[in-house]
C-alpha cells in the first residue's frame, strides 16, 4: 500500500522536508522507491519559471538522443543542473548514469504563439522523447513543464535521499510545492514510469489505493488523449481522467470529484443540478473509480487538492501551521515535520469532500 | 376391433409415447381433461381374461369391455410432453416418455406438406454453455476490500437513451463554477438492468401478460426497482396506454407494426411518457424470420389490439421501408423522437449476427446521436411460433457478438455510447443474476430476458423439445394461449408474485458478486473480473485463463 504525502508552503521549501514527511510512515510502503515532483520553483530555477523545464534520468546514450531531438525541435537550453551524487557503496538505490534537469527557451518559431500551442508542444516533445528513450531503457523523460521538476528513482527511500544529498536543507534546490511518495508500484512491474506523482501539462496526481475499475479507465482513456499513455500504474488513470476534467473539458475541479465518485442516484434525483451531474454518470461512466483511494492533485496553478473514494477506505489528514500546510496518508508524518501545529484544526476528510488549497494556504473544504 | 395398417401413424413415430398402467387408474378423467393437445383419449379395449373358478383348473375365458386412456395417433394432436396428464394423476398411472426412435420430423413433412412450426427455442446442446465456464474470479481481498453486499449501497442501473460522447455535453461553467445547459440532450432513463423482454399480447395470454405488467408496476411501485417491460409487437390495452403505469413500458413495433394504429391514436390521451422504443429489426431465437401468430391464437380481444382480422399474422422478415441502416436511423429520428417530443429514447434490437459489428458500428458512429440503445439476441433465447427449421439452424451465440461488440466501441474510444443491452438463453440455468453479471463484466450495459419469465410463470418448456408448442394455441399452463379455458389456469397475481420474487432474488444475488470484486456500482466492461476454464473462451473474450 502507498503512503503518499504533499507540502504547500509560502515559503520555498528543500525536499529534505517531503522525505522526513514520509519517512515516519515507512512501515505503511514498502521502501521499494522514492518519487517526487516539486512546482512553483525557488532557488536556481527561480529565475526561470517561465521557462520549460526538463526532467529526466538516462544512460550517457539517452542524453544524446535527447538533446539531438530537443535541438531538432529548436529548443535551445539556458540552464542546465545535475544533482551531485553520493555514490558511496551499500545504498539501496538502482541509480541511473544521469539525472539531468535542463531548461529550455521555446523554439524562435514558437515566439508569438499561443501559450495553448507552446502546452502542446511541450507535451509532443516529451511524449517524443519518450518515445525514442524507450527501445533500450536509455532513459525516462518524467516531465517537460515550466516551472516543475520531477525526480524518481528505484530503491530505499534514505538510501535515495542520501545518494541525492537531499537530507541536508539548502535553498538551492526548493520548491512551494513537493508532493512526493515512497513505494514503486508492485502491483505491476517495477518501472520507474509507474512510480506516482505523475505529471501531464502541468497537472499532478499520486494515489494511495486500488483502482478497480482500472481496466474499464484505461480502455476509455487511451482513445481521448495522445498524452494518455503508459498506464504502468492504475493510479495513472486518476491523473488523466482529472487532465481530462479540468483541461480538456475545462470544468471547473469540483466536478473532478463528481466524474470519479459520482453520487448515487437516490442523491443526485434529490439536487438542482441533476441534470449536469446524471450526464456525468452517463457520458463519463468509464472513468469513475470505485475502488478505496486517496488521491492529492495539484493544478498547472499550484492549486493542491485531496479526496476520497466513495466509501473513504483510505486515510488521510490535512495539519497546518501558519506557513505550511500538509497532506499525508497518517498523521505521523505530519507530527514530523509540523510538531508545533494546532493538531486539533488537523482536518480528515470525509468521502464526500474535497479539501482544496489555494496559493495564501487559505484550506477550503468543498461538499460534493 | 379397429384394423391397423403398418403405415399408419402410430405412437412409436411419434416424439413422445404415452405409458399407461390401467391396474391403477381410477377412470376419474383429470388427465383427459387436462391434456390441451387432445393427445390422449379415453377409449374401450376389448380384454380376454382367462380364470377358473373352482377347486380346480378349469379355465374359462371371458371377453370385457374396459374403459382406458390411450394416445392419439395423429401429427396434429399428438402429445409434446408437457406432462400435464402426470401432474393431475392422483395414482400416478400415466406419464409420457420421449421417444427416441420418432419419426416425427419426416411424416409430418410427408403428410403435411409443409414446414414444421412449433416454439420454443433451439439450443446449443451437447457443450458446455459459455457463461458456465466463466468465474468472477477477481476477488478483492487485502488493500483493496470486498464489500458487505448487505450493509453496503449499490447503484444498480443502467442508461436506456442514447449517450452523448464527454465533449459533446452543452456544459458550460458559469460565474459560480456551476455547469450549467440550457441545451437539449437526448433522453436517457435510467433503469434496472434487466428488462422483461419483448412478449405480445397475442404470443403470450392475455392474463399472462397482465400478470408481467403487475408485477413490474409492484416491482416499482413497492420495491422500488425500476424494472422495465417491453410490450413486444402486439399493440397494448387502451387502457394501460392511458395510464400512469404506461411510463414502465418499453413499447415495441416490429415490421408488423401491429397495434401501432391505437398507440398513435392514443397519444394525446397518454399521462405518462413511455419508457422508451424498441423496434424490433430481427430476433435471436429465428433470425431472419418475421413473427408469427397462427389463425389459432387470434382470438376476439387480440383482432381487436391488433386491429386485424382473425387470419395468420405473419410480419415480414424485414421492415419494408427500410434499406440501410442510415435510412433507418432517420427514421427512427423522424417517426419516433418527434413523435414522443424527443422526450423518449429510441433503441433497436436486432439478431446477433456475424454482421452485427458492422451494423453497430454504424449506429454508433451516427452523428445525430439518435440510436438509445443497441438490443442484441442470441441464440438461445426462446420465441412464440416459428418455422423449426430456423429454429434449429439458424442463429448466432450472444457472448461473444456481445463482446465483440463492445471491443468496437472500445477500439473507437466509444463505450457506452449507444447501451449495449444482450439476451439469448441467459438465465437458461435459472441464475440470471450469474449470466447478466458476467454479460455486464463482458461489455453489457444490462439484459433482456423472456423466456426465464415464462419459466417463473410455470412454463414446462425446455430445450430437449419438451412442450414448445407456444404456437399452437394450446399452452398447457395457460401462458401462451388465447382459449379461455386454458388463460384460466393460469393466475395472474401468481404470476406476478413469482416474477417480483425472483426479482428480488436476483437483485440480492447481484449485491453478492458485487461485493467480492468490490464495486457498488455495475461491472460494465470490467471483463479483468472474469476467469475462464475453457481456453478458447478466454482467448476469444480477451480474459483472463484459469487451470
Amino acid at each position: 500500500m502507498c503512503r503518499i504525502g504533499a507540502i504547500k508552503s509560502l515559503n520555498y521549501i528543500h525536499p529534505s522536508m517531503a522525505l522526513q514527511l514520509m519517512q515516519s510512515q515507512q512501515k505503511g510502503h514498502d521502501n521499494s522507491g522514492f518519487a517526487m515532483v516539486m512546482q512553483n520553483l525557488g532557488g536556481i530555477f527561480e529565475p526561470y519559471k517561465h521557462l520549460p523545464t526538463l526532467s529526466m534520468a538516462c544512460t550517457d546514450e539517452g542524453i544524446k538522443i535527447a538533446e539531438d531531438i530537443l535541438h531538432e525541435a529548436g529548443f535551445t537550453r539556458v540552464m542546465q543542473w545535475a544533482p551531485e551524487v553520493n555514490d558511496e557503496p551499500g545504498l539501496d538505490i538502482n541509480a541511473m548514469p544521469n539525472y539531468v534537469f535542463e531548461t529550455f527557451k521555446y523554439p524562435r518559431v514558437f515566439k508569438n504563439s499561443s501559450q495553448k500551442e507552446k502546452e502542446e508542444l511541450l507535451l509532443d516533445t516529451r511524449l517524443k522523447l519518450r518515445a525514442a528513450l524507450e527501445p533500450n531503457e536509455e532513459g525516462f523523460a518524467y516531465s517537460f513543464w515550466p516551472d516543475v521538476i520531477t525526480l524518481k528513482e528505484i530503491g530505499d527511500p534514505r538510501d535515495i535521499g542520501t545518494y541525492f544529498n537531499l537530507w541536508e536543507s539548502n535553498d538551492r534546490f526548493t520548491a512551494k510545492v513537493i508532493t512526493a511518495q515512497c513505494r514503486q508500484n508492485t502491483n505491476y512491474d517495477i518501472v520507474r514510469y509507474a512510480a506516482h506523482p505523475f505529471h501531464l501539462q502541468g497537472y499532478t496526481a499520486l494515489a494511495n489505493g486500488e483502482n478497480t475499475f482500472y481496466l474499464k479507465n484505461k480502455e476509455f482513456q487511451q482513445g481521448l488523449h495522445r498524452g494518455y499513455i503508459g498506464f504502468e500504474s492504475d493510479s495513472q488513470c486518476f491523473l488523466y481522467t482529472l487532465h481530462y476534467v479540468h483541461r480538456e473539458l475545462g470544468w471547473p475541479l469540483h466536478y473532478y470529484k463528481h466524474v470519479s465518485t459520482p453520487l448515487p442516484f437516490e442523491e443526485i434525483e434529490r439536487r438542482d443540478d441533476q441534470k449536469q451531474l446524471l450526464g456525468i454518470r452517463q457520458s463519463l461512466a468509464h472513468l469513475e473509480i470505485n475502488g478505496p483511494n486517496t488521491i492529492i492533485g495539484m493544478l498547472p496553478d499550484n492549486t493542491l487538492f485531496s479526496c476520497c473514494d466513495a466509501k473513504k477506505l483510505r486515510p488521510v489528514v490535512i495539519g497546518r501551521d501558519e506557513n505550511t500546510v500538509a497532506i499525508s496518508s497518517e498523521v505521523c508524518g505530519i507530527n514530523e515535520i509540523l510538531p508545533d501545529r494546532d493538531w486539533e484544526t488537523d482536518i480528515y476528510p470525509n468521502e464526500r469532500e474535497v479539501v482544496v488549497i489555494d496559493d495564501e494556504l487559505e484550506v477550503q473544504r468543498w461538499k460534493q | 376391433m379397429e384394423t391397423m395398417k403398418l403405415n399408419d401413424v402410430t405412437a412409436n413415430d411419434l416424439p413422445w409415447k404415452i405409458k399407461y398402467d390401467a391396474n391403477r387408474c381410477t377412470m376419474c378423467g383429470s388427465c383427459v381433461a387436462t391434456c390441451s393437445f387432445r393427445a390422449i383419449l379415453p377409449k374401450v379395449e376389448r380384454r380376454r381374461l382367462v380364470f377358473s373358478e373352482g377347486n380346480f383348473p378349469e379355465p374359462q375365458a371371458r371377453f370385457s369391455a374396459v374403459p382406458v386412456i390411450r394416445q392419439a395417433k395423429s401429427i396434429r394432436d399428438y402429445c409434446r410432453g408437457c406432462g400435464m396428464c402426470e401432474k393431475v394423476c392422483p395414482n400416478d398411472a400415466i406419464k409420457a416418455e420421449r421417444n427416441p426412435d420418432t419419426r416425427h420430423p419426416i411424416i409430418t413433412r410427408c403428410l403435411g406438406g409443409d414446414s414444421i412450426k412449433r416454439g420454443g427455442r433451439k439450443n446449443l446442446e451437447g457443450s458446455i454453455r459459455t457463461l458456465d465456464s466463466i468465474r468472477i474470479g477477481r476477488i478483492s481481498q487485502m488493500t483493496d476490500p470486498s464489500l458487505d453486499a448487505q450493509r453496503h449501497t449499490f447503484d444498480l442501473l443502467a442508461p436506456f437513451g442514447r449517450i452523448l460522447p464527454p465533449k459533446k455535453l452543452p456544459f458550460m461553467p458559469d460565474d459560480n463554477q456551476e455547469l450549467v445547459t440550457n441545451a437539449l440532450t437526448p433522453p436517457v432513463n435510467w433503469i434496472y438492468p434487466v428488462i422483461i423482454g419483448d412478449m405480445s399480447i397475442g404470443a403470450l395470454s392475455w392474463r399472462m401478460w397482465e400478470g408481467v405488467a403487475m408485477a413490474v408496476a409492484y416491482l416499482n411501485e413497492e420495491c422500488g426497482m425500476p424494472v422495465r417491460m417491453c410490450s413486444g409487437e402486439g399493440g397494448v390495452p387502451m387502457r394501460l396506454l392511458k395510464s400512469k403505469y404506461l411510463k414502465y413500458m418499453i413499447l415495441q413495433i416490429a415490421s408488423g407494426h401491429f397495434g401501432w394504429n391505437r398507440i398513435a391514436n392514443a397519444m394525446p390521451h397518454m399521462v405518462e411518457d413511455p419508457a422508451g422504443i424498441l423496434i424490433k429489426i430481427g430476433q435471436g431465437a429465428k433470425p431472419g424470420d418475421g413473427g408469427l401468430l397462427q389463425a389459432g391464437k387470434v382470438a376476439e380481444h387480440i383482432q381487436a389490439i391488433r386491429g386485424v382480422p382473425k387470419a395468420d399474422l405473419l410480419s415480414p422478415p424485414n421492415h419494408q421501408g427500410l434499406y440501410s441502416i442510415e435510412e433507418s436511423v432517420q427514421k427512427m429520428f423522424l417517426s419516433f423522437n418527434s413523435a414522443f417530443k424527443f422526450r423518449v429514447p429510441v433503441a433497436i434490437k436486432v439478431a446477433a449476427s456475424a454482421t452485427s459489428v458492422s451494423v453497430f458500428n454504424n449506429l454508433v458512429r451516427d452523428p445525430y446521436n439518435i440510436v438509445g440503445g443497441f438490443f442484441l439476441d442470441g441464440i438461445d433465447g426462446g420465441t412464440g411460433a416459428a418455422h423449426e427449421v430456423s429454429l434449429d439452424h439458424t442463429g448466432h451465440p450472444i457472448v461473444s457478438k456481445l463482446r465483440d461488440c463492445y471491443l468496437a466501441a472500445v477500439t473507437q474510444g466509444r463505450q457506452g455510447q449507444i447501451p449495449l443491452w444482450a439476451a439469448g438463453g441467459l438465465g437458461k440455468t435459472g441464475d440470471l443474476a450469474a449470466d447478466a453479471f458476467k454479460m455486464m463484466a463482458l461489455g453489457a450495459n444490462g439484459v433482456f430476458t423472456g423466456k426465464l419469465i415464462l419459466q417463473m410463470a410455470g412454463c414446462v418448456g425446455n430445450d430437449l423439445g419438451r412442450c414448445n408448442a407456444c404456437n399452437t394455441g394450446l399452452c398447457p399452463a395457460g401462458i401462451t394461449t388465447q382459449e379461455p379455458q386454458l388463460a384460466h389456469r393460469l393466475d395472474p397475481e401468481q404470476v406476478a408474485q413469482n416474477i417480483v420474487n425472483y426479482y428480488l432474488a436476483m437483485d440480492q444475488e447481484f449485491k453478492k458478486l458485487l461485493a467480492p470484486i468490490g464495486n457498488s456500482s455495475l461491472p460494465v466492461g470490467r471483463s479483468d473480473a472474469l476467469v475462464s476454464t475453457d481456453h478458447a473462451v478466454a482467448e476469444r473474450l480477451q480474459i483472463q485463463h484459469v487451470c
